[in-house]
């Protein structure tokens, strides 16, 4: 009895501390760990979603609602032909390391992320940069080859983050940024832990530290959760056990909207998808709702293209694919497959794929149709159907913010191939005037959408189960970030 | 007949019945999926309720224990097929190196924790039913040549052996005319023994993805899938989990069955 009392006294002091403790450092649970912390060398998302606002920044920066808002640049003069920025940057912003960011710094990183030999995984977004010059310490001008409607947005993202020409040599296990968090330590397979920036140039975050830990697993996520050892999960991977965080008043459940179109990416150059009326005939075979409902368990939003459906230029083409299996079985026939074929189906591990992947499968079946499915690691798939191309069908989130570029590109891995398209492209991104730009974009979403070029199957939606106190998460992700600048504990 | 052997025949026999019948008839059909009826409870048209796609519990588990069984089965007929010969010829050359050669292969096989060697060959050669049921019968042929062996070698000393030699019989002969008929009876004790383990491993690497490949049903993968539903559903996770569960205890009591009823000193003593 004894001990017991005694342990109870303990347990309870204990408690204490960790609550006092928890009032000013948080943990958040991601997905997927970083493969490494350099935002301008490396592709994955996760690489965004640790680092993102947090310890770098760039330009420009996305806000929670995905608008574009000042970031190191305070203030920008776009010439009256729009092809020369002149940006002025913040004083007095030092990087982690204690040296100046200025104009030199941005010269350098914007220089380094479009060179020859970048390893950056978007160099489109610098392509039509022609020349940086530094005009004053805290004053610079970018000049374009053409003006470009989307040049701010750009800057925006995590592959323009401004690094440092003394920093960059172990950047990517040893980020130096500017942002109101310092990198502290990288314990690979498990977490990584951010400290606050002291000299931080803009408003201090309430938090003093913070810790991102990696759970991939649906069942190891719940219980994290649910036995408190997180404190936020952004990108909860199991929507069924969302009603249960609900119903529990220690939790709060954020769903929002992301930038991920949801498709049934198809290899445009492999036979028989080469036929608009496979492609076509695919996409009245898939029932969206049952995927919604079924893998999803109705979070995500239909769209009959390739663009998110809460931007303003979103043109709604779910008219073009409706459910019909008649109709796909008649397609078929008319493409020569009266007997339907067999193809392969590869998914990588998120749920929305693999219970995707299943309910399509059973779809695709019924008009004839028939999927080997095959279930693959993400470096397997990366490399088999992103690099490779060596697959019929497959199932993946496209992630990034406005990615309808990637279809004017033939070598993606998807070979979508029709000059036209990439004309509009080119005129697009040359264009910045906001009601020719709705325009173009209505057009070339709705050239891929009448040209099945994939089956689009929903928007999908991210939710994020955080303690009840936790306040100033992201409720949508305009792009990968976990933004911790205005996250603080309630009283 | 002891009430283990009762138990043990009528759990496995309640399990061949369901596979079989699955081949002409099941309560619903699995390969549509019914997703708006998802995880109900069980009732009168479902009778042990739906899975996360609206597919009737009770026809996966039929269809599933026609997986089960199929891969078990020609696991265990792999281990037979390779292991009992191996195991007749190490006893008729007993001593040679060639008894030398199989035995220290075989030790070789068992070095290796079998169910992380079949996780290896799965991941190497493609997840399906085909390279599970090669990967868990690989793992079969140690078990059947070493107990062949050693149930042989007593045998070989004894004189009805002596008089077949006499009466100049080759050791190939003698290994299937008189060796074979007196261990069949082990043989089937073990053949049970092992069943149950390739069921086990059946459903063990299906619950991780490298068993049989969806819409093929398996329990492994009916237990996967259920796993993050046990709060909100816990049928669909019960129901595999008790499958799995009766099926493996059903043979195993076969096989301790079997053993009592076959072995005749044990009869003996019993009369």
């Amino acid at each position: 009895m004894h001990h017991l009392k005694r342990f109870a006294a303990s347990t309870a002091i204990v408690l204490c501390g960790t609550t006092v403790l928890a009032q000013d450092s948080i943990t958040v649970a991601i997905q997927l760990e970083p493969p490494n912390l350099d935002p301008t060398g490396g592709a994955a998302q996760a690489i965004d979603s640790v680092l993102y606002a947090n310890v770098f920044e760039g330009l420009t920066r996305f806000a929670s609602d995905g608008s574009i808002i000042r970031g190191l640049a305070q203030s920008w003069d776009i010439s009256d032909d729009g092809t020369v920025y002149t940006f002025n940057l913040a004083a007095g912003v030092t990087f982690h390391d204690g040296t100046t960011m200025n104009a030199e710094d941005v010269k350098f990183s914007l220089d380094r992320a479009r060179a020859e030999d970048s390893t950056n995984a978007q160099k489109g977004l610098f392509a039509g940069i022609t020349d940086v010059t530094v005009i004053e310490p805290l004053s610079v001008q970018i000049i374009l080859d053409q003006p470009n409607g989307n040049f701010l947005f750009n800057l925006a993202w995590g592959d323009a983050v401004i690094v440092a020409p003394e920093s960059i040599e172990n950047i990517a296990s040893n980020p130096v940024g500017t942002g109101p968090f310092t990198f502290t330590d990288w314990v690979q397979g498990d977490r990584i832990e951010l400290t606050r920036n002291a000299d931080y140039w803009g408003s201090a975050p309430a938090l003093e530290s913070a810790t991102f830990r990696f759970i991939s697993d649906p069942t190891a996520a719940f219980a994290a959760v649910m036995a408190e050892d997180v404190d936020a999960f952004i990108g909860f991977p199991a929507p069924e056990n969302l009603p249960q965080f609900e119903a529990d008043p220690r939790f709060q459940v954020l769903v929002g909207n992301t930038e991920g179109e949801t498709i049934l990416s198809t290899n445009n150059k492999m036979p028989p998808f080469d036929n608009v009326l496979v492609r076509q005939a695919v996409a009245h075979a898939i029932d969206r709702q049952a995927i919604i409902d079924g893998a999803m368990f109705g979070l995500g939003t239909p769209i009959g293209t390739h663009f998110a459906p809460h931007h303003p230029d979103y043109v709604d083409l779910l008219a073009n694919s409706p459910h019909d299996p008649d109709r796909a079985r008649e397609l078929l026939a008319e493409a020569g497959f009266a007997d339907g074929f067999t193809t392969t189906l590869k998914l990588p591990p998120p749920s929305y794929a693999r219970r995707g992947g299943e309910i399509i499968a059973a779809q695709l079946r019924e008009v004839g149709i028939e999927t080997e499915i095959t279930n693959l690691e993400w470096a397997q798939w990366i490399e088999e159907v992103f690099t490779n191309k060596d697959f019929g069908l497959s199932i993946v989130s496209h992630t990034e913010p406005m990615d309808i570029g990637i279809y004017a590109n033939p070598d993606y891995y998807f070979q979508y191939d029709n000059p036209e398209f990439q004309t509009l492209m080119e005129k697009l991104n040359a264009t910045t005037d906001p009601a020719d730009r709705s325009d173009l974009l209505a057009k070339v979403q709705t050239i891929i959408s009448e040209d099945y070029v994939n089956g689009y199957l929903f928007e999908l939606a991210v939710a994020t189960v955080a303690k009840a106190d936790v306040q100033g998460l992201w409720v949508n992700q305009p792009t990968a970030a976990v933004d911790l600048t205005g996250v603080s504990w309630s009283e | 007949m002891s009430r283990n052997l009762i138990i043990g025949t009528a759990l496995s026999a309640l399990f061949v019945t369901l596979a079989a019948v699955s081949f002409l008839w099941t309560p619903h059909d699995i390969e549509t999926l019914d997703i708006p009826n998802k995880l109900q409870t069980p009732s009168g048209t479902h009778v042990l309720g739906t899975d996360h796609f609206g597919r009737d519990i009770l026809s996966m588990i039929m269809m599933g224990a026609r997986t089960s069984i199929a891969v078990a089965l020609v696991a265990v007929g792999i281990g037979m097929a390779i292991g009992i010969p191996l195991g007749l010829l190490a006893a008729a050359r007993r001593g040679a190196l060639l008894d030398e050669l199989i035995m220290r292969g075989n030790d070789l096989v068992f070095a290796f924790p079998s169910l992380v060697i079949a996780i290896l060959i799965t991941a190497v050669f493609g997840a399906s039913a085909v390279n599970a049921i090669i990967a868990i019968g690989i793992f079969n042929i140690p078990v059947f040549a070493r107990l062949t062996r050693g149930a042989a070698l007593p045998l070989w000393e004894r004189d009805f052996i002596l008089a077949a030699r006499v009466c100049g019989k080759s050791a190939a002969r003698i290994s299937v005319e008189h060796i074979l008929p007196n261990i069949t009876n082990l043989m089937i004790v073990q053949g049970t023994i092992q069943f149950s383990l390739g069921i086990l491993a059946e459903a063990a690497l299906s619950y991780i993805g490298l068993g049989a490949q969806p819409p093929t049903a398996s329990w492994g993968r009916m237990l996967a899938d259920a796993q993050t539903l046990v709060s909100i559903a816990p049928h669909t996770a019960l129901v595999p989990g008790f499958a799995i569960l009766l099926m493996v205890l059903g043979l195993n009591l076969l096989g301790d069955g079997l053993r009592d009823w076959l072995d005749p000193r044990i009869r003996v003593a019993r009369v």
